[in-house]
């Protein structure tokens, strides 16, 4: 009765959500503050109702009922009560579940602020976010049900949700088992956190409709979406870091972000909620770019959709599209009428959405932010294009041809490092007008100490040149950073007679999107420094050695010790584990563990890398193959992965940087009024 | 004045990114064949940079773990992926491939780790170059499995039948 129970209460909050959508609609156009609470309730009852129907699926998934097919393709007896409960969405049903789930969260999460003035939006928040759950549950209860049964139907086994005339149930004896490589803890949390970044963009983009809808069109959307596009943005990094760092762990072959396009999938809605969070400054502080943002926050939007549809559909051969499945089509018309209407919509409040000044110099801010716009812009139609390339050729050639990470790395390399040149001039930039010479005089200092830290590197380090302009460009957004940091506090020393600690707590505390950013920025620059070490500088050796024997690679020597390999049946794995010495330059640092992990439910290798790591550089070593009859032989492939562990530790800065920009204010003094802050546009410092 | 310079500075950077767009696309486009393409074109096909698909006989793979020469015969299979689910899904196609001796079959040399997904009746995606001596030279090797994992239906069905 279980997966019926399920199923029914899936199907119940689809109605509920349905009922939200006529009610909230009809209730905004007829004026009826009852009919738009009534709205908001039903709203609220959609998440407690999809929450029993997730509780009844994890609780089948624990409880091995293979007779369930979902329970029987992502888990087996010998998983782990945890894996069991993240294997809700290891798979598709599943995740499409979880995905409505979230949106049931963030929308319940949203309908229960206080509303007061802007109670006129609420009607269309809701009416947006219940036709994104409603799509969802759809796909749940037409397409992609995880409730659905195997039954005996003459002979064969079929699956279906419904008992059909004179069957049985069938229950297979285990599961399949989730796929070795998701058993990982990173990939446990990788896709809860992208898809909470995806979920999370939902909500400006249905406050952006409201707004249009509603033909309230000033700032009042943006200041109330601020915390969720920041969180959201949060979220995704935190996915696409995490994906990344799996890969580096798992995958073992020494990289860490292959240009997949399921990958490029989840950059894609990053690289427009990236440009959105830097525009809609502009927006508040100046009044401009309002189309811009608009259709922004539309792109992104479309693109969360799209990028679960790729991951979810098959379209592109990509490591992560698991299968081929119905629901393309859906997803295409889903995202296809959605954007329109959206852009639709834009267009007919256009002349509403007109700028209140104009643009008048190309280095201020206002400028200088919105060319940081049309870069991220131009690294995703790089990105678009590259994942749509095989498919476009295809259709007007006839021959399909694809591009590789070469494509990206060439054609996106110099935007990100005009990006970082940019990091480093727009701090210094002023509201409304700077000059070369303003910018000059507050630049120089850092540009030339950049320059003397790169004539260094180039003498002990490197000649290699793109390595060099990335270590200044890096160096540059580094020192004007910290000089931003050490004016401010000097500023606010003097004003206040405090010390600089105080000062600088304080001044922080009072700014903290802009010292939040800079700490961004910072972060940036950190993980720069990594992807650079392993891009321009990966080395590698490998072998075949015998017990005894040793590799060298830069100044280590790996020596081969042992091998074990034995199998543990209750969790149904073989491993195979070296043992190996690693010295450098003769000095003894320790042993390093290389495995390979045999899963015998799905047939399949994982092979993890034993890693030791510095903040100089990582040795990353996989064993690749071992011959049990041949006294114990091994064969190794190790690379020296330079400066990468600065990728990780900027990305943990970097989720600090984002929490404090995002953390709720004491007081709500971000009010500021646009007129003051013109007329300090001349100290670009205190115009924040 | 103001909005002249805008518009030319906007036009300057769209050029720019056309034109690494065109560039880099030029310069690392790799044309998707299956294997009766990359044999019917024979030499046209050498040296030009490719990215074939084919299903891995398991027999054939060979590993030299002194030299990590990996190297192995695909069969053909259809480049289109719906006419792989109109015949029975990708597993099925690939067992097909993998069991008809009338498949062309082209010899594949790929060095490096063997991967961990390398077994019979996958899906091998391999970037590279065909050479003089018709074999394939792949730099990379990506694998998909239709492994059991991925049916709908157990095998304890599949014995009933």
């Amino acid at each position: 009765m279980l997966p019926e129970f399920g199923y029914g209460i899936a199907l119940v909050s689809f109605l509920v959500a349905l009922y939200s959508l006529i009610t909230a609609v009809y209730g905004a156009t007829r004026k009826s503050t009852s009919m738009v609470e009534s709205a908001r309730r039903g709203m609220l009852l959609t998440f407690p109702l999809i929450s029993i129907s997730a509780a009844t699926l994890i609780y089948l998934l624990v409880n091995n009922h293979f007779e369930v097919s979902f329970v029987y393709e992502v888990t087996s007896r010998s998983m782990p009560t945890y894996l069991k409960v993240t294997a809700w969405w290891g798979g598709q049903a599943g995740s499409l579940l979880f995905w409505s789930w979230l949106l049931a969260a963030f929308t319940s999460a949203v309908t229960l602020r206080k509303w007061e003035r802007d109670f006129e939006f609420l009607p269309w928040v809701i009416a947006i976010c219940s036709v994104t759950l409603l799509f969802f549950l759809g796909m749940v209860i037409f397409y992609e049900n995880p409730f659905t049964r195997f039954w005996l139907v003459n002979g064969n086994v079929e699956p279906h949700m419904f008992q059909p005339a004179l069957a049985t149930v069938f229950t297979p004896q285990d599961g399949n088992g989730l796929n070795p490589l998701l058993r990982h803890p990173g990939m446990v949390i990788h896709p809860p956190m992208l898809y909470l970044g995806f979920v999370s963009f939902v909500i400006p983009y249905a406050f952006a409709m409201a707004a249009l809808i509603t033909g309230r069109t000033d700032d009042r959307w943006i200041r109330l979406t601020r915390r969720w596009s920041l969180w959201a943005w949060l979220f995704l990094s935190f996915g696409l870091v995490l994906g990344g760092r799996w890969a580096y762990d798992v995958l073992g072959w020494g990289g860490y972000w292959g240009w997949d396009p399921v990958e490029i999938a989840a950059f894609m809605p990053w690289l427009t909620g990236t440009a959105f969070l830097h525009s809609v400054m502009i927006q508040e502080k100046r009044g401009l770019l309002k189309h811009w943002n608009m259709i922004l926050v539309i792109l992104t939007y479309a693109l969360v959709i799209f990028g679960t549809f790729l991951t979810r559909s098959g379209v592109l051969s990509s490591v992560h599209a698991f299968a081929n499945s119905p629901i393309g089509p859906a997803f295409m018309i889903f995202v296809s009428s959605t954007f329109i209407t959206s852009i639709a919509l834009v267009i007919y409040r256009w002349p509403t959405l007109h700028g209140e000044t104009e643009m008048k110099s190309m280095l201020s801010r206002e400028a200088l932010f919105l060319l940081n716009n049309l870069l991220f812009m131009s690294v995703l139609v790089i990105c678009f294009w590259g994942v749509m390339f095989p498919l476009v050729s295809e259709l007007f050639t006839g021959q399909k041809v694809t591009v590789g990470p070469p494509f990206y790395e060439r054609a996106t390399a110099p935007i990100f490092a005009a990006l970082m040149f940019l990091m480093g001039v727009a701090p210094l930039s002023a509201w409304g007008h700077s000059t070369l010479k303003t910018l000059g005089r507050a630049m120089w200092k850092s540009a030339l100490i950049a320059l003397v830290v790169t004539v260094i590197l180039f003498a002990t380090y490197t000649q290699n040149i793109i390595a060099l302009i990335g270590f200044f460009l890096i160096a540059l957004v580094l020192l004007v950073t910290a000089q931003e940091f050490w004016r401010g506090t000097r500023a606010r020393q003097r004003a206040q007679n405090e010390n600089f600690f105080t000062s600088l707590t304080r001044l922080m505390g009072r700014n903290r999107r802009r010292y939040g950013g800079y700490i961004i920025h910072i972060s940036m620059m950190l993980m720069a420094i990594g992807i650079l070490g392993i891009e321009v500088f990966q080395s590698s050796t490998q072998g075949e050695l015998a017990q005894g024997e040793s590799l060298n690679i830069a100044e280590y020597t790996v020596k081969y010790r042992e091998l074990a390999s034995w199998d543990d049946q209750g969790k149904g794995v073989n491993f195979t584990r070296a043992v190996v010495d690693v010295y450098e330059n003769g000095i003894y640092l320790g042993e390093l563990t290389p495995r390979i992990d045999f899963y015998f439910d799905s047939q399949q290798n994982m092979t993890i890398p034993g890693n030791r790591s510095t903040f100089r550089d990582d040795l990353y070593i996989i064993l690749v193959d071992w011959q049990p009859t041949t006294a114990m032989g091994a064969t190794f492939k190790i690379y020296v992965n330079p400066l990468v562990n600065w990728l990780w530790i900027g990305s943990m800065l970097f989720l600090l940087g984002v929490i404090f920009a995002a953390w709720p204010d004491r007081d709500p003094a971000e009010e500021t009024s646009r007129r003051g802050v013109t007329r300090h546009a001349s100290q670009p410092s205190a115009a924040d | 004045m103001q909005r002249t310079k805008f518009i030319l500075g906007g036009l300057l950077i769209l050029a720019a990114v056309v034109y690494l767009i065109v560039s880099s696309t030029k310069a690392s486009a790799e044309y998707f064949m299956t294997v009766d393409e990359i044999i019917a074109k024979g030499d046209v096909a050498v040296g030009q940079s490719a990215r074939l698909s084919g299903a891995v006989i398991g027999d054939t793979v060979k590993y030299d773990s002194a030299t990590l020469e990996l190297t192995f015969d695909v069969a053909h299979v259809s480049g289109d992926n719906n006419q792989i689910e109109a015949q029975g899904g990708l597993a099925k196609v690939l067992a097909e491939a993998v069991n008809d001796p009338t498949r062309q079959h082209i010899s594949v040399v790929y060095i490096g780790p063997k991967p961990d997904l390398l077994r019979g009746e996958a899906q091998a995606i391999m970037t590279g170059k065909l050479g003089s001596d018709g074999i394939f030279y792949a730099d990379e090797l990506l694998l998909k499995c239709p492994t059991k994992y991925q049916e709908a239906v157990p095998d304890q069905a599949e014995a009933n039948n």
